[in-house]
């Protein structure tokens, strides 16, 4: 623990910070800059910022590799079902009017779930990736 | 505004050629990659350069403003970033194991190794 | 090192260019990821170029000859931020003017993403899969692929 300890210190501090700036980011896309990529890439950053001070094994145990490799196909899943169910609601495939009573509302929330789709699978694709090159050594 | 209203195409040029030169004068793959990453990123200017207008605010709706930056290149390019991330995160893998296999990231002596078997 | 600083800056210079999310997805990318990437593959393999073979005489001359045509190329395009040039002329205007109406999301960025060009934000989400499931089918496990190279 001697080393890197004002480092690790303010990670600490950072970290949650960032993870709640990247949630923000993920649900305030519609209205200020941001969406479910950038929310991503920053959800994977602090991440990578967690691995980097505290080694590979502790972060491996927080978000194990299997289960980030479930995630990833989920949010593409979860993109492509969106697209499935306006369809089965009449509509035209990721046509996100027919979703909800009024057009407007049913966009916003077709909006909201593929950008969530978009943001798991960003964050665990970068994840995965930076575990894959980091977890092999020479 | 004549001939120097240009810029930002010279601009875009310059950092294009720049990972061009990267690209094929370094035999070392890593060096390649590199070159390609800022060659892309010149692409990313050039588009998101070519999206803003005089005067023109970033593209969310705000009272009192009615003109924007044209938000189809944002779009593009945001997208093409991140995938651009992954693909060179693919292309970096490619290297890691070429140097599992053959023990060198040098174009020239991967070829002499292969034409030796 | 000089790689993250690079991104950083083009970073700022989105910033500058009215892209707010642009730039905000390329400080996160360029000066955090792609930086941490490199370094590991770096650190995987050799640290040092060799000394290059070729002289470096013909590789400029072409990037030069490149680089001077594309300069005539520009000399017909539209001036920087003219709003009247080709590309703000067709689809952008119908986005600017209607989005708010259709989609109901001051960020034209994000109803543009989703709504308008969401095929192809799909396309893009399955390429970035892709990619990771590429990364994973080379590099993953050490034991296995070494048992599949005695193999072949």
């Amino acid at each position: 623990m001697g080393k890197h300890l004002v480092l690790r210190l303010v990670a600490k501090i950072f970290i949650p910070l960032i993870l709640l700036f990247a949630l923000y980011v993920q649900f305030h896309g519609d209205y200020g800059p941001g969406g479910g990529f950038q929310a991503g890439v920053i959800f994977a950053a602090a991440f990578i910022l967690y691995a980097l001070l505290f080694g590979l094994d502790h972060a491996r145990t927080v978000m194990p590799p299997a289960l980030l490799q479930t995630v990833a196909a989920l949010g593409v899943l979860l993109y492509g079902g969106v697209g499935v169910a306006s369809m089965l609601l009449g509509g035209n495939y990721l046509d996100y009017s027919v979703l909800a009573e009024d057009p407007v509302h049913g966009q916003h929330l077709g909006i909201l779930l593929i950008e969530l789709g978009v943001g798991l699978t960003v964050a665990s694709v970068m994840m995965v990736i930076f575990f894959t090159f980091t977890g092999r050594r020479g | 505004m004549g001939i120097l209203g240009h810029y930002n195409y010279w601009i875009v040029i310059f950092l294009m050629m720049v990972g061009f030169y990267i690209v094929i004068s370094h035999g070392n793959l890593v060096k390649k990659i590199v070159g390609l990453n800022i060659f892309q990123a010149s692409v990313f200017i050039l588009y998101i350069s070519m999206g803003k207008i005089h005067g023109g605010t970033a593209p969310i709706v705000a009272e009192g403003v009615s003109r924007y930056s044209n938000p189809l290149p944002h779009v593009l390019i945001l997208t093409a970033i991140v995938v651009g991330v992954a693909t060179t995160a693919l292309g970096l893998a490619l290297v890691v194991r070429i140097n599992e296999a053959y023990g060198t990231v040098e174009e020239d002596e991967i070829h002499a190794k292969d034409s030796s078997l | 090192m000089l790689f993250g600083i690079y991104s950083l800056l083009s970073a700022g210079i989105f910033l500058v260019l009215d892209a707010l999310d642009v730039a905000f997805i390329e400080a996160a990318v360029g000066a955090g990821i792609s930086t941490v990437l490199m370094l590991s593959t770096l650190a995987l393999t050799e640290r040092k170029e060799k000394e290059p073979r070729h002289k470096a005489v013909l590789p400029l001359l072409v990037v030069l000859v490149t680089g001077a045509a594309l300069v005539y190329g520009t000399l017909d395009m539209p001036d920087f931020g003219d709003p009247k040039a080709p590309v703000h002329q067709h689809v952008a205007p119908r986005y600017i003017q209607q989005s708010p109406a259709e989609i109901g999301v001051p960020n034209m960025v994000t109803s543009v993403l989703a709504s308008y060009r969401g095929y192809d934000t799909l396309g893009e989400v399955t390429v970035i899969f892709t990619a990771g499931v590429g990364v994973l089918a080379l590099i993953a496990d050490r034991r296995r692929t070494r048992r599949r190279r005695r193999r072949g």
